[in-house]
């Protein structure tokens, strides 16, 4: 047995898998965006009509900027938050011990699904909820607030709840790597504690930044579920214009938005991947 | 079961029920072969309740497997998969759209027994002989069929059905009269500025172009000539209308299901929306005051029935039969009507019914004690009377009824941008 075979049965496993699982739906997926479709079946055609129908409807450009206006302005918010919690952590935090139990404090809210943290804003956001019922006894406000609920607010909201563990992890991570002499140095040296954060701590935590922010950006652009219940339906991101259509059993026109999402990521992610060699510095 | 279990006593046995088939009457051989038969029901999830199945057991012996789906996998279904089913439980603007495909086979009308009792909203599409038919797919439009094999509806009663009616009801706008406190009269209201920010509207293409059209007439904006089957031109000044309405504000949020249209109301986000029967009566549940208004344009209205699969045969067939006619006895009808829906042979329903039930729910009469679900929830107080009245005034004024139009993919799309927008 040669050793090039044995490379190559080591990596048939994990090869056979993406192929299977990842590969082989994605190019479905694509040749379905050329079929068509009745009112409840899809037949196989090679026809540009779902491609054509989503360029130019002026909606499909509406909701691909709201996507991208969801999915900046909740990476703005979970990079804010995130690196400073992953900061305290990492360097204020004088113990191991108590650094690991902070850290397992954090993951608690992930115990329960998704969807039930989200909901639960539903009834504290609520015209009638908690939050309107306390601002107007403390007499800050006399009208409950409409936009707490059911608007892009809500939706943000959610989305800053849910993803921002996502940008602590990965920020916390490398964070616990940089070597504590460095920090010193720059002490040492005159630099103030803005000086080291600005010109030591972040250029050396760019990759856990960079991990955190691929993984908020992909999961809201693809989300649906959130914009839904959060908005009430009344907004909409891509996701829910693909949702909607496999609710009515357009799929081809679904695949067809899927495809232009997919290639969407993927130049953002490409984009993103210029700032920083993740490779290099893992 | 593999066919080499055909042991000599199986063969010896069934000779001998095939013996005793010719010397004594069917019922013998019925009641031996029934315990094996299993019909496979599926629909939506109305009138899919797994009492009907204990009930069925009980009463005629074989096993019913009920599923229930979404109205959008139950046409996909229908439409596509023949065999995975021996009875599907449908709308009848489902049928319209499913039986073309020729999934289905129509049943002969003189094994109904009771088929002379059925309401005439189902056969001539008149509740009293001087009713004016609504628009939309109106179930006799799609209730009868020329023959046994014929793929299109006829216009005129025939001895073919397509669907046996089960379950119907009329549906309106339900309101929080606490929250509103002036008497709402019509349609046009749902779009009043002056609930900005406190309207709902279900995001259900088919039933929510409806009630849009129901909104945009009554407003005066648009004229239809049938609603159930709108133009182009319609669909788009329908659509704008409320797209213009949603861009200033004027819903809260959409509901897709049930649960979340009990949600908006119970909590008065919402105090004027479209929304079922039941989920008026959860509300209520709650100690919230809401009313299913009748309102002066009329309901939009809706109905199922079962239809059999094309497949069915023989003695499942027969079984299938015994089922329909079991169905308009009147032990369903009671337990769909202590719900607030009306059942196909009301007359039979009553005896399994007391009398302040039949008279709050089809009477339209004062609950002389407090009325109590098939679950036993309370539904409405002594004293209380049923929203719009008796079963004549109710359906007697239904406007259109759920339908599919011909440009139906066309209303998908732009419903879809609706959404999105």
């Amino acid at each position: 047995m040669t050793r090039s075979f044995t490379a190559w049965l080591q990596a048939a496993p994990l090869a056979i898998v993406l192929v299977g699982f990842l590969v082989a739906p994605i190019i479905m997926i694509v040749i379905v965006s050329f079929w068509g479709a009745t009112e409840w079946s899809i037949y196989p055609a090679f026809q540009f009509d779902n491609y054509a129908y989503l360029f130019s409807s002026e909606v499909t450009y509406r909701v691909f900027f709201a996507t991208f206006k969801y999915a900046f302005i909740t990476w703005a918010f979970t990079l804010s938050i995130g690196f400073t919690v992953a900061y305290f952590l990492a360097f204020h935090v004088r113990t191991q011990a108590m650094q690991i139990a902070l850290f397992l404090l954090c993951t608690i809210p992930f115990w329960t699904s998704n969807i039930i943290r989200m909901i639960s804003w539903i009834p504290f956001l609520g015209r009638n909820g908690i939050a309107n019922q306390t601002l107007i006894s403390w007499g800050i406000i006399d009208e409950p607030l409409e936009w707490l609920l059911y608007s892009d607010f809500s939706v943000i909201l959610a989305f800053v709840h849910l993803y921002t563990l996502f940008m602590v992890v990965p920020i916390f991570n490398t964070m616990m790597r940089i070597d504590k002499s460095l920090i010193e140095a720059a002490y040492d040296n005159g630099a103030s504690a803005m000086q080291t954060l600005w010109h030591v701590i972040v250029p050396l935590t760019k990759p856990g930044i960079m991990i955190g922010t691929i993984f908020v950006v992909t999961l809201v652009m693809g989300d649906f579920i959130t914009v839904r219940f959060m908005s009430g339906s009344q907004k909409a991101n891509v996701g829910r214009l693909i949702s909607n259509d496999i609710g009515l059993l357009q799929y081809p026109s679904a695949s067809a938005t899927a495809v232009v999402l997919l290639c969407t990521v993927l130049i953002v992610i490409a984009v993103l991947l210029r700032f920083v060699n993740i490779r290099k510095e893992l | 079961m593999s066919k080499m279990r055909y042991s000599r006593r199986a063969v010896l046995k069934g000779g001998a029920a095939a013996a005793a088939a010719t010397a004594l009457p069917a019922p013998m051989i019925w009641a031996q072969e029934i315990k094996d038969i299993t019909l496979r029901q599926f629909g939506t999830g109305v009138s899919n309740l797994n009492e009907v199945g204990q009930k069925v057991k009980e009463d005629l012996g074989f096993t019913l497997e009920m599923t229930a789906l979404d109205s959008d996998s139950v046409t996909q279904r229908a439409a596509t998969q023949p065999d995975s089913f021996d009875i599907a439980d449908i709308e009848y603007w489902i049928c319209k759209k499913v039986w073309p495909t020729g999934n289905l086979q129509a049943m002969d009308v003189s094994k109904i027994k009771r088929y002379d009792q059925i309401v005439g909203i189902f056969k001539d599409g008149k509740l009293a002989p001087d009713s004016e038919i609504a628009q939309g797919t109106a179930p006799h439009t799609v209730g009868f069929v020329e023959g046994p094999e014929s793929t299109s509806f006829a216009n005129e009663q025939t001895n073919w059905m397509t669907l046996i009616p089960t379950i119907y009801n009329a549906d309106t706008l339900g309101i929080r009269p606490d929250l509103i406190g002036r008497p709402i009269e019509s349609w046009a209201e749902l779009l009043n500025p002056e609930f900005k920010g406190k309207a709902s509207i279900l995001d259900i293409s088919s039933i929510g172009i409806m009630d849009m059209a129901m909104v945009c007439e009554a407003m005066g904006e648009i004229q239809y000539a049938d609603k159930g089957n709108m133009t182009k031109e319609e669909i788009d000044k329908t659509i704008a209308i409320f797209t213009e309405a949603k861009r200033n504000g004027q819903f809260r949020a959409f509901w897709k299901t049930f649960d979340e249209s009990v949600n908006l109301m119970a909590s008065g986000e919402v105090v004027i929306q479209s929304m079922w029967s039941p989920a008026i009566t959860a509300v209520k549940s709650r100690g919230i005051d809401c009313v299913y208004q009748p309102l002066k344009e009329g309901y939009r209205s809706w109905g199922g029935g079962i239809g059999l699969s094309k497949s069915l045969t023989g003695m499942e067939l027969d079984a299938a039969y015994e089922y329909i006619n079991w169905y308009l006895d009147g032990w369903v009808g009671g337990f769909l009507m202590r719900q607030g829906y009306y059942s196909a042979v009301p007359e039979t329903s009553k005896e399994y019914m007391s009398a302040n039930e039949w008279g709050y729910w089809f009477e339209g009469k004062e609950a002389s004690e407090d009325i109590l679900s098939p679950f036993g929830d309370v539904l409405a107080k002594s004293g209380d009377t049923r929203d719009g009245g008796s079963f004549e005034e109710r359906m007697g004024s239904v406007a259109c009824w759920n339908a599919v139009m011909d440009e139906n993919q066309y209303m998908v799309r732009k419903w879809n941008e609706f959404i999105a927008s």
